[in-house]
């Protein structure tokens, strides 16, 4: 019976989870926009939650041995790190835009909130389903 | 999103450091001696990234690596009436370049506003987080 209301969730949570990956991963190339030789970096959102989704994130290999492949590192369920293509790359090595970090940065936040309401209007849905008699 | 604050406050914290260097830079471009009798030398500050964890190499802040001397040349001015004047009459003032102080002052101030605005994003949507299935 709970399991069936965990399902319920079980894709929004995915997905809000790779939100906030995906925005501290945007937060850091914001705060790197001055360092020497940072590389702009973020993930390819419906590739990420399709692979979340799908199971392909919680599988881990097991690994026999300390130099065995594990998962990808420094990532979040399952998500590949991209760097982001280069505009106009400064002298230093630098690639990040602080213009397009901000407008993507914005953008998640919002989409994120939406998320949050879808999952506020399914919490509602379950909640008056459960009080109908 | 809890980590957002970290990486904001630690860029905040570099781009203040770097701010403080530039007004160092500033305050001193006059300066023809120092306390130590050697004229002062331009400062620049050296960003590293710092990730979060070892697990999330990706999630990375920043901080201020070190603080290097500038390398140009100092500035030299003739006048023999300076008591700081040497043999030829020349006062030697230190490397600062007030033009490039002032750009990297109003970078430094861009970027800290950039993350305390990244700060506000996240601060409201951590708060909405909060607020679910209410």
């Amino acid at each position: 019976m709970l399991g069936k209301i965990d399902r319920e969730f079980a894709f929004l949570e995915k997905a809000i989870k790779l939100r906030t990956f995906r925005q501290e991963l945007i937060a850091s190339n914001i705060a790197n926009a001055d360092t020497p030789g940072y590389k702009a970096k973020d993930i390819d959102f419906a590739n990420a939650l399709s692979g979340a989704v799908g199971n392909r994130g919680d599988l881990a290999l097991s690994t026999t041995h300390r130099r065995h492949l594990g998962p990808a590192e420094g990532s979040a369920m399952g998500a590949q790190v991209l760097y982001r293509l280069e505009k106009q790359a400064s002298i230093d090595g630098n690639t990040v835009d602080t213009d397009t970090e901000l407008a993507n940065f914005t953008d998640n936040a919002v989409r994120y909130q939406a998320e949050l309401t879808f999952m506020n209007s399914r919490i509602r849905s379950l909640t008056s389903a459960m009080q109908t008699r | 999103m809890f980590k957002v604050f970290d990486i904001a406050g630690s860029a905040m914290t570099a781009q203040s450091q770097r701010l403080n260097v530039v007004a160092s830079n500033l305050a001193n471009i006059d300066s023809a001696t120092s306390s130590d009798g050697q004229v002062y030398k331009a400062k620049q500050v050296v960003f590293e990234t710092t990730p979060l964890s070892k697990a999330q190499r990706n999630v990375a802040g920043v901080r201020v690596r070190e603080v290097v001397e500038d390398t140009a040349p100092p500035r030299l001015v003739y006048d023999p009436t300076s008591p700081f004047a040497d043999g030829n009459g020349y006062v030697t003032f230190p490397n600062v370049n007030a033009v490039e102080e002032m750009v990297n002052m109003i970078s430094a101030s861009r970027s800290y506003q950039t993350n305390a605005d990244m700060m506000n994003t996240a601060k409201t949507m951590l708060l909405k987080t909060l607020q679910l299935g209410q």
